[in-house]
């Protein structure tokens, strides 16, 4: 069985598969179960300062198996509850990544110091989040503001830190080397896909919010595409993520550089069980294609298209 | 996913409940939710109350603000509904004791109704505040079920909570399995008596809801979602948690004690 394995900015992963922000991750016990499942690690709900409900209900809209719009708005019980959550995720043994949101780099660097006083191993900026108005997507589309932010951070806490950036823009390559730059220990691309569903029989958007990010299936050539373009800009890894559901899909982003992986449409539409099948799915692809680690895969269709 | 439909009818039930009625193929089993959106307002899980046959129906009793707007629907009234979502209640056992409060008799009753049509003996009791609260008393009646009724006011039946009156019948008769629905420190009650008889529990539990496909974490209770890992939980898995009767979590994911134990 080939070795699934990975180093990633620091850490070592028994398997790259780890649970993305946003899937679970507003209860510690779920992500203890995301853990027992097979999980290679998992990440957090984007924490904020204080407690958040997010948007009214509908927050999504389901596509058959291939796409999830969703507009939750980032609800998170904010950090000063928080830290319980984490606390019992980490009894189980998990590998926790934190991931905070903020409008300003200094928030972010009160947040993450506050994230990393908990016992997580990294944070992940969600520098992406497609539908909430001052946060994600609009602190993050900006190469200068991402470099300010992920500096920030980085100089007050000394665990790595990863940034996701979106898709939603016209070079994500531009935004990755920002945050390498700035001194970022990784990349998570991609965030969900800026999307809309309307409702023709009532003439209104489906959703409260009206924009929401689509996820699943049907982003994931949008996210490999985003990879291989980052894997070509900067140095630090990549973390896959957008529509993977099968080993294979999860090989394409490996072959297009990515060195770790995220889930979460699967979990969702599959439950807790996906963790366990693509790991073995993966691990049975590398064995026939001769690979012994997962590591060895890395970038290996980016060699051959050089 | 969600299916625009006309509310064909609006009955009035108790001075505070309302069933709408509204066609929707999809087939249901007893125990399922669907989620109901009113346009322009917020998605709110329903359990179906009526489940068989093209005309579903969801049973509503006036809690928060939207459910107020939901019992002031009308005939005629547009409301989107995807689902069915959720578990079941196992219907087949012979002999079932059924424990409702509050508007937990919604769920409860379709459960009922096959039960019976399967040939099982059912007992329900039924809770209120008084007799005017009863909900689905006759229904339950008709649908050969024998009903206990237990009332805060005494104007009905037995004076004083449904758990007594549970907790009488099981010490009294044979049960191969009990189902409640209601508020959780009342189907609490209802586990503490069923559990020196050995007699299972079956809960249909609550927790507010956002996607319910299991992605958001928002009905997380204990190491379950409540909207794919539910509603209907054997006790025994609810009282290994720490949630179970003491805890929810609002819309943010803050984990709150249940205010003021609830009639009971």
């Amino acid at each position: 069985m080939a070795d699934l394995g990975v180093r990633i900015a620091g850490l070592s992963l028994r398997s790259p598969f780890l649970l993305a922000s946003g899937i679970w991750g507003e209860s510690g016990e779920s992500l203890a179960g995301a853990w027992r499942a097979g999980a290679g690690g998992v990440i957090t709900k984007s924490i904020g300062e204080g407690p958040r409900p997010g948007y009214p209900n509908p927050t999504v809209e389901v596509y058959d198996q291939w796409g999830l719009l969703n507009a939750m708005g980032l609800p998170n019980p904010g950090i000063d509850e928080y830290p319980q959550e984490i606390e019992i995720a980490r009894r189980a043994g998990a590998t926790v990544i934190g991931s905070v949101f903020a409008g300003t780099a200094p928030e972010f660097a009160r947040l993450s110091e506050r994230i990393e006083a908990t016992g997580v191993r990294a944070i992940e900026l969600n520098l992406s989040c497609p539908h909430a108005e001052g946060f994600g997507t609009e602190v993050g589309s900006d190469p200068a503001d991402v470099q300010r932010i992920v500096r920030a951070v980085v100089e007050r806490v000394h665990v790595p830190v990863i940034a996701k950036i979106t898709p939603n823009t016209a070079d994500a390559g531009a935004l990755a080397l920002a945050a390498e730059q700035g001194g970022a220990a990784a990349i998570s691309a991609i965030n969900t896909v800026r999307g809309l569903a309307i409702d023709v029989t009532l003439r209104r958007p489906v959703l409260a919010h009206g924009l929401g990010g689509l996820s699943g299936a049907a982003i994931k050539p949008v996210g490999l595409a985003c990879v291989w373009q980052i894997y070509r800009r900067v140095k630090i890894p990549v973390i896959g993520v957008g529509g993977i559901r099968t080993g294979t899909d999860a090989l394409e982003y490996v072959m297009a550089g990515a060195r770790a992986l995220q889930v979460g449409t699967a979990i969702t539409f599959e439950g807790i069980g996906a963790f366990g099948r693509l790991n073995r799915e993966l691990s049975e692809r590398l064995d026939a294609l001769g690979y012994a680690r997962l590591e060895d895969a890395v970038g290996a269709a980016q060699t051959a298209s050089a | 996913m969600r299916t625009i439909v006309q509310v064909t009818d609006a009955v009035v039930e108790t001075p505070s409940t309302i069933t709408l009625r509204f066609p929707y193929a999809h087939p249901a089993d007893p125990g399922q939710f669907v989620m109901v959106w009113l346009p322009g307002d917020d998605e709110l899980p329903m359990s179906l109350s009526y489940i068989d046959g093209p005309s579903k129906g969801i049973t509503i009793k006036a809690m928060g603000e939207t459910s107020r707007r939901v019992l002031a629907l009308r005939r005629g009234a547009a409301i989107g509904v995807r689902g069915p979502y959720g578990n079941r209640f196992d219907v087949s056992p012979p002999r079932v004791l059924v424990v409702g409060g509050g508007s937990g008799a919604a769920v409860l009753a379709p459960a009922v109704e096959r039960a019976r049509a399967g040939g099982a003996a059912v007992t329900v009791a039924l809770g209120a505040t008084g007799s005017g609260e009863l909900l689905f008393r006759d229904r339950l009646r008709a649908a050969g079920a024998r009903v206990e009724v237990a009332t805060d006011d005494g104007s009905e039946g037995t004076r004083g909570y449904v758990t007594g009156l549970a907790g009488t019948l099981l010490a009294t008769e044979r049960f191969d399995v009990v189902w409640t629905c209601g508020p959780e420190v009342m189907m609490n009650k209802v586990v503490a008596a069923a559990g020196p008889k050995g007699v299972p529990v079956f809960c249909s539990v609550e927790r507010h809801m956002k996607c319910a496909l299991g992605m958001c974490d928002a009905c997380a209770l204990g190491p379950y979602h409540v909207c794919t890992d539910g509603p209907v939980f054997p006790a025994s898995h609810l009282t290994a948690t720490e949630d179970f009767s003491r805890f929810h979590r609002d819309p943010s994911g803050r984990r709150i004690p249940f205010v003021s134990p609830a009639p009971g």
